[in-house]
């Protein structure tokens, strides 16, 4: 039986981890290469990098980062931030990064998702979709710039189209759930998981053990991801193991 | 650093990095080559891999790769696409591999009804049992080890570690010198490590 996973995130900028509550409200939270390997040293099962610096100087430091990831962790690892073309993901797994993600470049130009898995495979390709409920619509709405900017796409239609294109897993952000603690967007999940046959990791909104159960069972999730609830300790990834463990989950 | 002349063969796109630097932090600094003398001449080859199976044939077949493959004689592990490579026939592409295993490479396929929603690839970690293999300990009988593929080796007479995704398959294969995983041990935190070691250590 395949395990649910469980997947820290370190934004990370100029090099060094930072986690914005809700996007803004950065505050540094450590060296990334020492977190990830205490992550990984915890049994977290992925680890994912999100580089939020601009500048070009930033851009290279980060390649460097990943190439420092690579040596030091031997579980996998998904970078993203500032790919828009190909040849940025090219650099990206030259330095070591099993899998890189993308989510407003794969918006504003689609045929990335069927460029990148045509140059790398889909087992490397991780389309992030944040989107936010509208009920007005009764859709969701995906968003770019950290939820600051709606687009005319919707969320079960574009995550089922990332698929065709070749995408090989979906990271899911709900911004409405995104730094709340209240739990993930359970039925966006769902239905998502219902809507396409490739991975669906969920993200936004982890503030409790049983929000991951939740995010599982009700979601039906393949993977969770959080940020500040390990970077804090509020949650240690050994205990949130062992909850799901005993709530019948199957973990590693 | 261990002494011993241990290759990774290149071949195309494919994160091979991760290979070196697992084996790196046992000791042995591996050379990453295409070049069939370098591969010959190896104490130990790894064939890793991460692609397309039509594609990389091809490549293999005009490189003159597959021959070299098929002719060592010293230890060899395939892993993932590497170790379905290796295999006798690929669905993917519907193309013809090297042999060296009698098993054929199948596609995983969604059933009609799926109430358990099953997921293609086979992504993530998932249980090794039933182990008879020269470079896995058995006392990593039932643990987790890190899977990505789509496609998926039967259960045949080279079965040497099995796996359970809606139905059970080989998840490692042993024939003679070549060994090969369709898991990740690079990416399979100590439990992948140790199975490195045991290679290193044949």
């Amino acid at each position: 039986m395949l395990a649910k996973r469980i997947i820290p995130c370190l934004d990370i900028k100029d090099g060094e981890t930072v986690k914005g509550v809700k996007f803004v409200d950065l505050k540094n939270v450590g060296d990334p290469v020492e977190l990830a390997r205490a992550y990984a040293e915890q049994g977290a099962d992925e680890l994912v990098f999100l580089d939020i610096t601009a500048s070009f100087e930033g851009r290279k430091t980060f390649v460097k980062l990943v190439e420092n990831i690579a040596k030091h962790i031997n579980i996998p690892f998904t970078v993203g931030g500032g790919i828009s073309e190909v040849d940025d993901a090219k650099v990206l797994l030259d330095a070591g990064a099993d899998k890189i993600s993308i989510n407003s470049a794969a918006v504003a130009n689609p045929n990335l998702i069927n460029d990148l898995a045509a140059a790398f495979g889909s087992q490397f390709v991780v389309v992030a979709v944040d989107a936010k409920e509208n009920m007005n619509l009764n859709d969701w709405v995906v968003t770019v710039k950290g939820g600051r900017e709606f687009t005319d796409k919707r969320l079960f239609s574009w995550v089922k189209e990332a698929e065709e294109r070749g995408a090989g897993e979906i990271l899911f952000t709900s911004m409405d759930h995104d730094g709340v603690k209240q739990g993930f967007a359970n039925d966006a999940l769902r239905r998502i998981s219902e809507t396409i046959s490739i991975p669906v990791i969920a993200s936004g909104g982890a503030g409790a053990m049983s929000h991951f159960k939740d995010a599982f069972i009700l979601g039906k999730a393949d993977a969770a991801l959080a940020a500040s609830v390990f970077h804090y300790n509020e949650i240690s990834v050994p205990d949130l193991k062992a909850y799901l463990k005993q709530e019948g989950v199957t973990v590693r | 650093m261990n002494s011993q002349n241990i290759v990774i063969i290149k071949y195309n796109a494919g994160n091979i990095r991760s290979v070196k630097n697992a084996l790196y932090h046992l000791g042995v600094d591996a050379v990453i080559t295409s070049d069939p003398e370098k591969i010959v001449k190896a104490d130990k080859v790894i064939f890793p891999g991460v692609g397309e199976a039509l594609t990389t044939m091809k490549y293999l077949n005009s490189s003159g790769l597959s021959d070299t493959i098929k002719s060592l004689t010293q230890p060899l592990l395939g892993i993932c696409l590497g170790m379905q490579l290796m295999g006798k026939y690929s669905e993917e592409g519907s193309v013809d591999c090297m042999g060296i295993f009698d098993e054929n490479i199948n596609r995983f396929q969604i059933p009609a009804d799926n109430s358990l929603n099953m997921k293609i690839p086979h992504m993530g970690w998932n249980r090794i049992f039933d182990i008879k293999c020269d470079i896995i300990p058995s006392q990593l009988e039932n643990e987790f080890v890190y899977f990505v593929h789509s496609y998926f080796v039967p259960l045949g007479v080279d079965t040497a570690g099995v796996t359970d995704y809606f139905g059970r398959f080989s998840s490692v294969l042993q024939k003679d010198n070549f060994f090969a995983t369709q898991f990740h041990p690079e990416k399979s935190g100590i439990v992948g490590q140790q199975i490195l070691k045991r290679f290193i250590e044949l």
